[in-house]
């Protein structure tokens, strides 16, 4: 076999509001039109493992971009970003959809994406893609890995910058989903997600939930302690394997 | 937990020390969520931050929940300590001349 050559580059693009974006946007170097995926990070910001997921999928053949949702906290090391932006409740749902948006045109626009648009986000950027599921059109397919706070159990923890709780916007919902989600994850708790799970299944959305034994937050991730190896391998096969059925063009490779 | 919950601390009088030298702090934000850099799900994180200056600059500690509850003894421990000496001082009317006749 042989590896798929890339192409990386810190992009812009317009997104909430018309206000200048930026995102790590990787893709296939080869000729060929492939989907497109916008990677949603969590409250932790725009840190080196988001892109790495950005260049994990363009090795898998899609054209991906991870956009920086703190791009209106100004420069500086994801983590003093990311500090910056938690007393102020961090980016503001109406800018992370706006945002989305605005990466998801940027993906159309270019020349070697055939039009199919994922999301995927994890943990916080987990819950904007359920959401970016309920609102933006024309999403083909959505991936929430463990996205907490979909289900609000205490209506008082709705902000002015996150007023309604997800799952209340399901209805919307146009995309078939993929859930990833750890059995000992505190948020989204095992309730939570059979919440989450018997509401898709009673409006007759399409998804497919994968819930893993011995797996908490962040399984996927090999620079924290929640790290598993075979949960982290099993899920990203149900994620390529997801976006490949859903994406994938059937004029083209992908 | 990805909450977005913070708890600030108004400080006066305060100064951190950090990559750029020492700088006056304001606040203490105090948070319980996913760490940036130790080893935890979940860590107590404190920012200390001058808000006035606009915030830009921090310095910054990740502890596990038994540390961030070891230093806060330590730090109630310390303050006793250092006032009920500081009230001996006082008490003994502070004599600066007594005191630093090792100096002479």
């Amino acid at each position: 076999m042989a590896y798929e050559g890339l192409q990386t580059e810190t992009a812009k693009f317009r997104g909430h509001n018309g206000d200048m974006s930026e995102g790590y946007f990787a893709r296939p170097a080869r000729s060929g039109k492939v989907g497109g995926i916008v990677v949603i990070h969590g409250a932790g910001g725009w840190d080196e493992w988001v892109c790495e997921v950005a260049r994990k999928f363009a090795h898998h053949g899609f054209a991906a971009i991870s956009p920086n949702f703190y791009v209106r906290f100004g420069e500086g090391s994801p983590d003093d970003v990311a500090a910056r932006a938690r007393p102020t409740g961090g980016a503001s749902d109406a800018e992370v959809m706006g945002d989305v948006l605005g990466a998801a045109a940027f993906l159309r626009a270019q020349a070697n994406v055939n039009g199919k648009i994922g999301v995927i986000g994890f943990c916080s950027g987990g819950r904007a893609t359920y959401m970016a599921a309920c609102t933006i059109p024309n999403l083909q397919a959505a991936v929430d890995c463990w996205g907490g706070s979909v289900v609000v159990n205490d209506p008082a923890t709705l902000t002015a910058k996150r007023p309604v709780a997800p799952i209340d916007l399901s209805a919307n919902i146009t995309a078939p989903m993929l859930g990833l989600f750890g059995n000992d994850d505190m948020n989204p708790s095992r309730a939570d997600v059979d919440k989450i799970e018997a509401t898709l299944k009673r409006l007759g959305k399409s998804y497919e939930f994968h819930r893993y034994d011995g797996a908490g937050h962040n399984f996927l991730n090999y620079n924290g302690p929640g790290y598993r190896l075979q949960q982290a391998q099993d899920g990203w096969k149900r994620v390529m394997a997801f976006y490949g059925k859903h994406l994938s063009d059937p004029s083209g490779t992908r | 937990m990805c909450s977005y919950i913070v708890m600030k601390a108004a400080l006066r009088d305060s100064s951190a020390k950090g990559s750029k030298g020492w700088m006056s702090v304001d606040t203490a934000n105090v948070y319980y969520d996913h760490p940036f850099h130790a080893p935890l799900d979940h860590a107590l994180g404190i920012d200390f931050i001058n808000e006035a200056a606009g915030g830009r600059e921090r310095v910054a500690v990740e502890l596990s929940a038994e540390s961030a509850r070891e230093l806060i003894k330590q730090i109630e421990a310390a303050l006793a300590n250092g006032e009920r000496e500081h009230a001996i001082a006082v008490a003994a009317n502070n004599t600066p001349v007594a005191n630093c006749e090792y100096l002479t």
